[in-house]
């Protein structure tokens, strides 16, 4: 499904992603893990098309067989990729209902399908409500308007559950959640999770790997792959930290 | 009785229009009125119209619109029998308001012209009003609204013979917004001046609703003056809609003055206009007020509009806020001009003010100017102007939902204008509006669609279209 390889990525002139590679197949739950600042969000990013100031000057991003560099961000989307911000961005006026909508049908009508009937909408809204506990007040706010930071993540997910990705890319989503919101949002990852698509999850901390259980573990560190091993890694880095990796390399 | 305009300046012409037409205008009026306008007269042949040079008029050039020829009428130009529901009816769904209606500035009559409920609140024509409440209309008139401030401002306190007048209690909270509709509708070209009067007893609460509107497509000049007077621990929540023809020039001058612990939010939104100027001066008049002015713009094509803030904090423990928000298309052009007073002894003010712009084209223009000016020492205040693109982050969240470039500006467009929208309080007009901002946004509607109003002429029967979807 995705096959990244030799990826290098600059941020102004500075480089932070320095030849990477990683393959994920459908089905597959994918942990990277690594200190603060080694490119995990960058990757992210870039994944979903980001510009701007992040440059790949070399390497190839390949989804569903096809080279991505030259897909918009918005068609990333609708072919099927998905990020889960860590900092979901705040949208005044914007309705969650309104914002899943018109997401929704232009996905749709980039397939060629027409526009979402109110009741299919409807349904759709009320099993991903469910799916993360969400009241439905939430839904007829604006975007993470005030939104406290399990909220936001919440909404992340719920988001992810309207929109069916293929590929969902989770930047720390664990991030500044409770445990309680934590469970809520693993189990929405876990409940959406078939054969057929697959989950990158970033993280800092092993917590979340406790009820997202990966398939592999990779530790991204100074902008590269350095370790890859199945969800024990992760309990290894819990452990021992990320210091003992340094010496590896 | 009317005037021609050609040939010399509107200003010569209208000061040769009074001088001659002394009986006509002062019909009705009390000798304080009279000396009122006299006096106000004399001012306006000081100043004149604003040109270039004037202060505060730079950014806007109003030469143009004063260049036109225009016809002005003494008298209404219509039959005293004007059925006021064959010319308009307001379309906003489930806004149930008393609707007071002027047609080119002149009061029309449904059940007289003068009404008082039985809270005493009286709703009217500012003429009847000058015969039955002469002692309130010499008591107010042309008291707050000051000749000085500009040339238009003196005209208009010089012949304005009819407009709005109302009068709310100590003590009553009025129910039922009033909504006040100015509707051009004309054949001719014409210059329009009329002043509506507003006054709030102590402890009483209105909500007012100001529409300005065009039904025809006639080259006009509308210069309304408003002065509404608050009360001791009285509330006024106002709102300003304004959708003219893209040939009209609409001068709206309003000046309010709030009593101690008074309450004031007023919203100005203006959605298609040739030249739109607005001019608020507020005054804070004792302690414990607070004022919130707002206000939101969406221009195009070679649409001007201007909003003038004058906020005067007299009094100690005051807050102002103001916060007015523009998106700019094609090659239209906002100007800004906030001022804040703060006087020596109006110590612990919290005043801020704020103007963001989003401009969407090369060719669009905004000036905006915040200006501080605090004698006071012990106060808290800030002012802020933006003029900017959108937000890269916001378009990034948004296009990887799979929302391409055009939907994802429009639904941040919307949000940036929405800010102000959701300070409205009375919920069939946050949902009209909320409606034709978005549609606005779109390019779905042209001038006479876009109306709030969904208007016709005299001759013709209305029909108008339900949203079922708001049923």
């Amino acid at each position: 499904m995705l096959s990244i390889k030799n990826l290098h990525v600059s941020i102004k002139g500075k480089e932070i992603i320095k030849g990477l590679n990683l393959e994920v197949k459908p089905g597959e739950v994918h942990a990277i893990m690594g200190p603060n600042g080694t490119g995990k969000s960058t990757l992210a990013a870039v994944i979903a098309g980001r510009e701007g100031i992040f440059d790949v000057t070399e390497g190839e991003i390949c989804y569903k067989g096809k080279d991505v560099s030259e897909m918009s961000i918005e068609d990333r989307a609708r072919e099927g990729i998905f990020l889960g911000f860590q900092y979901p961005v705040e949208i005044p006026g914007v309705s969650i209902t309104n914002f899943m909508r018109t997401a929704i049908n232009e996905i749709r009508q980039y397939k060629g399908l027409e526009q979402i009937s109110a009741t299919n909408f409807l349904k759709a809204m009320e099993d991903a409500k469910k799916l993360v506990g969400i009241q439905s007040k939430l839904t007829n706010r604006s975007v993470n308007e005030g939104f406290s930071g399990g909220e936001k993540k919440k909404n992340e997910i719920f988001q992810m559950a309207m929109l069916k990705p293929d590929l969902a890319i989770l930047d720390e989503t664990d991030s500044g959640l409770d445990i309680d919101a934590l469970k809520v949002v693993a189990n929405g990852v876990n409940m959406l999770k078939t054969k057929d698509n697959a989950t990158i999850v970033i993280t800092h901390y092993q917590r979340l790997l406790d009820y997202i259980i990966p398939d592999f573990v990779h530790v991204l560190y100074n902008g590269k792959i350095v370790k890859s091993g199945k969800k024990e890694l992760a309990l290894e880095l819990e452990l021992k930290g990320y210091d003992w990796l340094k010496d590896e390399v | 009785m009317q005037t021609k305009t050609q040939n010399i300046s509107l200003g010569q012409k209208m000061i040769q229009t009074f001088e001659n037409n002394h009986e006509i205008i002062f019909k009705g009026d009390s000798s304080t009125i009279i000396d009122r306008r006299k006096k106000a007269l004399e001012e306006f042949k000081h100043l004149g119209f604003p040109n270039s040079k004037t202060e505060n008029w730079r950014n806007t050039n109003i030469s143009k619109a004063l260049g036109a020829n225009y016809q002005y009428y003494l008298e209404p130009t219509f039959q005293d029998h004007v059925n006021q529901d064959k010319i308009f009816k307001c379309d906003i769904p489930h806004l149930e308001t008393d609707m007071i209606s002027q047609l080119n500035g002149w009061f029309i009559s449904k059940n007289g012209s003068l009404k008082t409920d039985v809270h005493g609140v009286v709703v009217g024509s500012l003429a009847a009003a000058k015969k039955s409440h002469s002692h309130l209309i010499d008591q107010h008139y042309g008291k707050i609204a000051d000749d000085k401030k500009s040339g238009f401002v003196a005209l208009n306190n010089a012949f304005a013979q009819d407009g709005v007048f109302i009068y709310v209690p100590n003590n009553v909270q009025a129910s039922v917004p009033l909504q006040m509709v100015n509707i051009i509708n004309h054949d001719e070209n014409i210059f329009v001046q009329n002043h509506n009067l507003v006054i709030i007893g102590d402890n009483s609460s209105l909500q007012l609703v100001q529409c300005d509107d065009s039904v025809d497509h006639q080259q006009s000049l509308i210069n309304t003056v408003t002065e509404i007077y608050v009360g001791k621990n009285s509330s006024l929540d106002h709102y300003k809609l304004q959708n003219k023809n893209d040939n009209s020039t609409l001068i709206n001058s309003i000046f309010i003055n709030l009593e101690r612990d008074a309450h004031l939010s007023t919203n100005a939104i203006s959605l298609n206009g040739g030249l739109i100027r607005n001019e608020n001066y507020v005054t804070l008049n004792g302690e414990n007020c607070e004022a919130n002015i707002m206000g939101v713009y969406l221009v195009d094509k070679a649409q001007h509009v201007d909003n003038q803030v004058f906020v005067d904090h007299a009094y100690p423990n005051c807050v102002s806020n103001e916060l007015f928000k523009g998106i700019v298309d094609d090659s239209a052009h906002a100007v800004f001009n906030g001022h804040i007073l703060v006087r020596r002894d109006a110590q612990h003010t919290i005043a801020f003010q704020s103007n963001k712009n989003i401009l969407l084209t090369d060719k669009a223009t905004v000036n905006t100017k915040p200006f501080l000016e605090i004698y006071a020492d012990d106060v808290k205040c800030s002012h802020g102007a933006t003029i900017g693109q959108i937000d890269e982050n916001a378009m990034f969240y948004l296009k990887s939902r799979g929302i391409g470039e055009h939907n994802a500006k429009m639904l941040l467009m919307y949000a940036f204008a929405a800010e102000v929208i959701n300070h409205i309080k009375i919920e069939p007009l946050k949902i009209r509006i909320d409606d034709m901002v978005k549609k606005r946004l779109r390019g779905e509607l042209s001038i006479c669609e876009q109306c709030v109003l969904h208007c016709s002429t005299m001759e013709k029967e209305i029909n108008f279209e339900i949203d079922m979807s708001r049923v």
